[in-house]
């Protein structure tokens, strides 16, 4: 199976806000607010101009916070790019 | 409209036109300490009107119209025009206005800062505020509080307080009695007596306050106070705005600027004197 692919938003797109344990992002191209938590901000703020996939995040995210990359961070990782790609803030590439 | 008349709360100016002259004649009763310049244009209009010509005689009932129209609205029984002009201003501002982040919240100041309340209807914050307002602080508004979102500074609406039910007692012992308008009984939001507040909130009503405590109060129940997380305050708050998904970007600024820029708690209190010692206590400890 091929692992779909995202594409993170343009760096102009999104203002994101840390506000404790929830961040604040603000779309600009959609004018809407979200709310998110822990590891969304992480997995944003891991992406490139270039499109990824989920192994690939996990892997840079494990580097990063001294995670383990293999198992369930992979599965956790593409769950979570599926509900940004749901709410608009990454696209599928 | 047969009648009107010109109102200044704060940075609104209200044009308010009316089928009757009870109405308008209570409400610059009201507000006859506010400053009222009639060359300056209104930014909203309010109408009490009568749905049919011969209802303005005959069992008048007043609906409320204005630059933005709630469908549903009821019509009110004239004896309650003063009621519906309040509702009309409410309206108009929390559809209309632009110029600041609207909170539904009340506020009070002291030395330039500010605390902003927010609640539900019920949630005890107008009580509060008008309590606070006949102290030493300078009530700022009981229903809403604008934020300035190029400064992050809080603006005051002091509208007339709308007393409700028990606090119409509670104030009404406090207070000149020429300050109080008259009793509207029964109405759909209970009994309802507005206040004129005190000269000083409606001499510094364009002076803007440095927001530092904000508050979530619970009229009833045990005491407590639950720090609240910037995120939570957040949430709540954009749901407490009439006008932050219109602001868009500049809401979110603003909105953000503020819940990191003062610490929040939610509170709850048994009864009036212990919460204004509780906004006492959180204010000496967020001001130190």
């Amino acid at each position: 199976m091929i692992e779909p692919r995202y594409r993170a938003a343009p760096p102009e797109a999104l203002r994101v806000e840390p506000l404790g344990d929830l961040t604040a992002i603000f779309d600009r191209r959609s004018v809407q607010t979200h709310l998110v938590v822990s590891p969304m901000p992480e997995i944003l703020a891991a992406m490139d101009d270039e499109p990824c996939d989920a192994a690939t995040l996990a892997a840079r995210l494990a580097a990063e916070f001294e995670v383990e990359a293999e198992g369930d961070v992979g599965a956790i990782v593409a769950e979570r790019l599926h509900e940004l790609a749901a709410l608009g803030l990454v696209a599928p590439a | 409209m047969r009648r009107s008349t010109r109102i200044a709360v704060g940075p609104v100016q209200f044009r308010v036109g009316s089928d009757w002259a009870a109405p308008v004649a209570a409400l610059d009763r009201l507000y006859a300490a506010y400053p009222n310049d009639p060359a300056r244009p209104a930014d909203a209009t309010v109408r009490l009107f009568a749905a049919r010509p011969w209802r303005r005689w005959l069992r008048p009932s007043v609906h409320i119209g204005g630059d933005y129209v709630v469908p549903d609205a009821l019509p009110l029984p004239l004896s309650m025009g003063l009621l519906a002009a309040e509702m009309g201003m409410n309206l108009q501002v929390a559809l209309g206005w632009r110029r600041h982040l609207l909170l539904h919240a009340s506020a009070v100041a002291r030395d330039g800062r500010a605390v902003i309340m927010s609640g539900v209807s019920g949630s005890g914050k107008s009580t509060l505020a008008a309590l606070l307002g006949e102290g030493d602080w300078r009530l700022m508004g009981d229903e809403f509080t604008l934020i300035a979102p190029d400064s992050g500074d809080a603006f005051a609406f002091p509208r007339a307080v709308s007393l409700k039910n028990q606090a119409i007692a509670e104030l009404a012992g406090r207070v000149e009695p020429e300050r109080l308008g008259p009793l509207l009984a029964g109405t759909p939001k209970g009994d309802i007596r507005h206040l004129v507040p005190r000269a000083n909130a409606i001499e510094a009503m364009h002076e803007p306050a440095r927001p530092a405590l904000l508050l979530f109060p619970r009229f009833g129940g045990d005491m407590a106070i639950e720090p609240m997380g910037a995120g939570e305050a957040f949430v709540r708050l954009t749901e407490a705005s009439t006008n932050y998904i219109a602001l868009g970007e500049a809401g979110f600024d603003a909105l953000t600027r503020l819940v990191r820029e003062m610490p929040a708690f939610a509170i709850a209190y048994p009864d009036s004197a212990s919460g204004m010692a509780l906004v006492e206590d959180l204010w000496a400890e967020a001001v130190r």
